[in-house]
């Protein structure tokens, strides 16, 4: 009996002294910031990378003193790709006070839309969520800072028209993945199709997707398209690959939106020798080369650490530094404006939408954000699997831009 | 479990079927209401209430699973795909008519109610695993009519926003004021499930659980109550639909997928399959544990990891935690948190004269 009291002794000590340390650590200068993410859930593969890179770039510029004098603390909660927990995660962020936070899934993000603007929080959701969240006066508080599924698709379609040299009279197959994010990019497909005069056939996978034989067949040897555009997820890129290789159509005729276009992606189907010259969209860029990985590295070795294993994967890694370095510029601006306070919601917000000409030697697209345009001009890359890694064979670009343009001014005033 | 029964007597039927059986039942209840509807929002903060509105939500669900599975013994894979009926039915009248919530929230009931009794036709040949599978494939066809009928998906996107539920222009935008929206319609769940399980329509549903050709012989009509029963789940399971979308904001499929399905199955499993009280047990706990077990554990892992290392940490040990607890009050009790309960009450009955 007694010492199971000593126990209980221990543990009020040990609270109380808690209690005490955090809240003589919420006196100096902090900012909090939300961050959802999925490390368990049904796109953990993903999650599992990007959320380090997040949290690498935030203790970088911890321990570079923080971002104009405030430290930054993040909070993250795993959804596991589920709504509920989602929602919870967001009021416990709004409770803790978070100026900011990182959406994570395509449904979270529909979900959390009217919250964040009734509760003035910006949200971030590079990759997720529609592509009419890229206008600003609709949706105030999301931020796709990001390609949007419409973007990609005219970047992806002016990809393959430089490859090609044209497109009057070609044919194009559009393989996706049968869910609304699959089916987004087909209304400036369709337009694109009429108005460059090019054939467009669409061919769906159902889910979970890694069964696709049918349709690969239907592509290699029925329609025998000149370009392939996928658009997939989970394991459904890496299946994709497998069977246009297995059938015999080159790789290097095929681009990949952004969620098919990860190392582990190739890596499941085969390796880098596999899938050469398979072509990927990317709205981050690629590789450990840039200043910041270097730094990251750099921070650990400080700490005597190996360097994060999660940086081999660099496609979801620097994903989540460009989430992370849009968070803390944002912030930046806001408490600029400011002459050195802390910000609130709705002055961060401010800050977002004044982010231009931030690059972060390359890793982000020379991106401009403003209150009309969330979405930061819809800019991607092309990466290229050559010589057993992905290599850069397009430069930041926005494909079609004036057409996606005109498709989000629509969409604004049908609703 | 601090009172003693000694003294009331039962003389009529009507008094045995009483809703509370024992005058200190209906002070319980009066005490839970004030604790509900004046204690707790006046005490909790936003965050805390955002957690119950998500709790009554899920109570709604798992009683409406609950008749099915545990009062009527069929099995349904398929209430996720039925909550998006109800969502889809509110917000679209919501939207194009421009209907108050009070005329959308049962009409997506009905709906959903509707098709739930579509689904369930086949029960009447089928039962147990066959049963699961026909309900699984209603799962999958809901899902796919949603995603590729833009008269009902609004669209590519698959959502329909919807305008914040008001009530005589007192609009229900924030979390508080959407706690006693949502709190009435769990209080209104609870109190319909437990009038029908005492009624004559309960009691066949019961009957047909317990051995349906018994149940035939006795004069039950198998076809009749079988297809109620999927019907009045489902239209608490379209409820659930149009009380989320109202919650959010917007109606989506992709929220109402098969992994909803299986933790409502969860939620009556573990709280225990034919009881009112397992529901609202079963929809707490797996709501509110992996929420408690995150707390816990950042608290106690701040000491041993730093912040990005915590958060890898916490998500992978909580997952395995929170199976184990399952795991844990399954093995001490099979029937669930309700019986767990009324083993402790029953000790307490006699203690401390216990034999």
């Amino acid at each position: 009996m007694m010492r199971f009291e000593r126990r209980w002794l221990g543990l009020a000590v040990a609270a109380g002294s808690l209690a005490f340390a955090s809240s003589a650590f919420a006196q100096s200068k902090e900012l909090v910031f939300g961050f959802q993410c999925d490390r368990t859930g049904p796109t953990a593969t993903v999650g599992t990378v990007l959320c380090p890179g997040y949290h690498d770039y935030i203790d970088l510029v911890n321990s570079k003193g923080g971002v104009e004098g405030f430290k930054i603390k993040v909070i993250e909660v795993d959804n596991e790709y589920k709504v509920p927990p989602a929602v919870e995660a967001h009021e416990r962020f709004k409770k803790e006070g978070a100026v900011l936070e990182g959406l994570y899934g395509t449904p979270q993000t529909a979900a959390l839309n009217k919250k964040l603007e009734e509760d003035k929080i910006l949200g971030t959701s590079p990759g997720f969520g529609t592509a009419a969240a890229a206008d600003g006066k609709r949706f105030p508080y999301t931020f796709p800072i990001a390609a949007s599924y419409w973007s990609q698709a005219g970047g992806a379609v002016e990809f393959a028209k430089e490859k090609m040299g044209g497109l009057k009279g070609k044919k194009i197959a559009y393989l996706f993945y049968d869910n609304p994010a699959g089916k987004e990019p087909l209304p400036i497909l369709e337009d694109l199709a009429k108005s460059e005069g090019f054939d467009l056939r669409t061919f769906a996978v159902p889910a979970p997707g890694v069964e696709m034989g049918s349709q690969v067949t239907d592509i290699v040897q029925r329609y025998k398209p000149d370009f392939v555009i996928t658009h997939l997820f989970g394991r459904a890129p890496s299946v994709s690959i497998k069977e246009l290789k297995g059938k015999g159509y080159p790789l290097s005729k095929v681009v990949a939106f952004v969620w098919g276009s990860a190392e582990a992606d190739i890596t499941a189907a085969g390796g880098m020798g596999v899938a050469e010259g398979y072509n990927t969209l990317q709205f981050a860029g690629v590789g450990k080369d840039f200043q910041v990985n270097k730094d990251i590295v750099a921070m650990y070795k400080a700490a005597n650490k190996p360097a994060p294993k999660e940086m081999d994967s660099t496609v979801y890694y620097n994903r989540g530094i460009l989430n992370a370095a849009l968070h803390v510029e944002a912030v930046r601006n806001a408490i600029k404006a400011k002459g050195g306070a802390a910000p609130t919601g709705e002055e961060v917000k401010k800050g977002m939408e004044s982010i231009k000409g931030f690059t972060l030697g390359g890793l982000l697209p020379p991106m401009e954000l403003t209150p009309a345009d969330h979405e930061g001009g819809g800019w991607v890359q092309v990466w290229t699997v050559h010589g057993g890694k992905l290599t850069r064979t397009k430069d930041w670009f926005q494909g079609y831009r004036s057409v996606i343009q005109k498709h989000l001014a629509a969409d604004a005033s049908k609703s | 479990m601090f009172h003693r029964e000694a003294g009331v007597f039962k003389t009529t039927y009507a008094s045995d079927m009483a809703l509370y059986p024992l005058p200190i039942a209906k002070w319980t209840m009066v005490a839970l209401a004030v604790l509900f509807a004046i204690v707790l929002p006046a005490s909790l903060e936003e965050y805390y209430l955002s957690i119950l509105n998500l709790i009554f939500i899920a109570v709604v669900g798992a009683l409406g699973l609950n008749i099915l599975v545990g009062y009527t013994g069929q099995i349904s894979l398929g209430h996720g795909a039925f909550m998006s009926v109800g969502a889809y039915t509110a917000a679209n009248l919501a939207v194009r008519l421009g209907l108050p919530f009070w005329l959308t929230l049962p009409a997506g009931g009905l709906m959903a109610a509707f098709i739930g009794a579509l689904v369930g036709i086949p029960s009447l040949r089928i039962k147990g695993l066959y049963l699961a599978i026909a309900t699984l494939a209603g799962q999958l066809i809901i899902e796919w009519t949603i995603n590729h009928v833009p008269a009902i998906s609004g669209g590519a996107q698959a959502s329909i926003q919807v305008p914040r539920p008001d009530l005589f222009g007192f609009v229900l935008n924030t979390q508080s004021r959407l706690y006693y929206f949502l709190l009435f319609f769990a209080a209104l769940a609870i109190v319909a499930t437990l009038n029908l399980m005492r009624s004559r329509i309960g009691r066949a549903f019961i009957a047909v659980r317990d051995q349906d050709i018994a149940a035939e012989i006795i004069g039950i009509d198998i076809f009749r109550y079988k297809l109620l029963s999927f019907a009045v789940s489902s239209f608490y399971a379209g409820v659930t639909g149009v009380l989320y979308t109202y919650y959010l904001g917007i109606a989506n499929y992709e929220q109402f997928q098969l992994g909803v399905s299986i933790d409502f199955l969860a939620m009556i499993i573990i709280g225990g399959l034919g009881s009112v009280l397992g529901s609202i047990f079963g929809a707490i706990f797996v709501t509110l544990l992996p929420i408690v077990i995150r707390t816990l554990m950042e608290n106690v892992g701040s000491l041993f990891f730093s912040d990005s290392e915590l958060a890898n940490v916490v998500s992978g040990t909580r997952l395995a935690v929170f199976g184990g607890l399952i795991i844990f009050f399954l093995v001490i009790e099979p029937e669930g948190l309700n019986r767990l309960w009324r083993n402790v009450r029953s000790y307490f009955r006699v203690w401390p004269f216990s034999y």
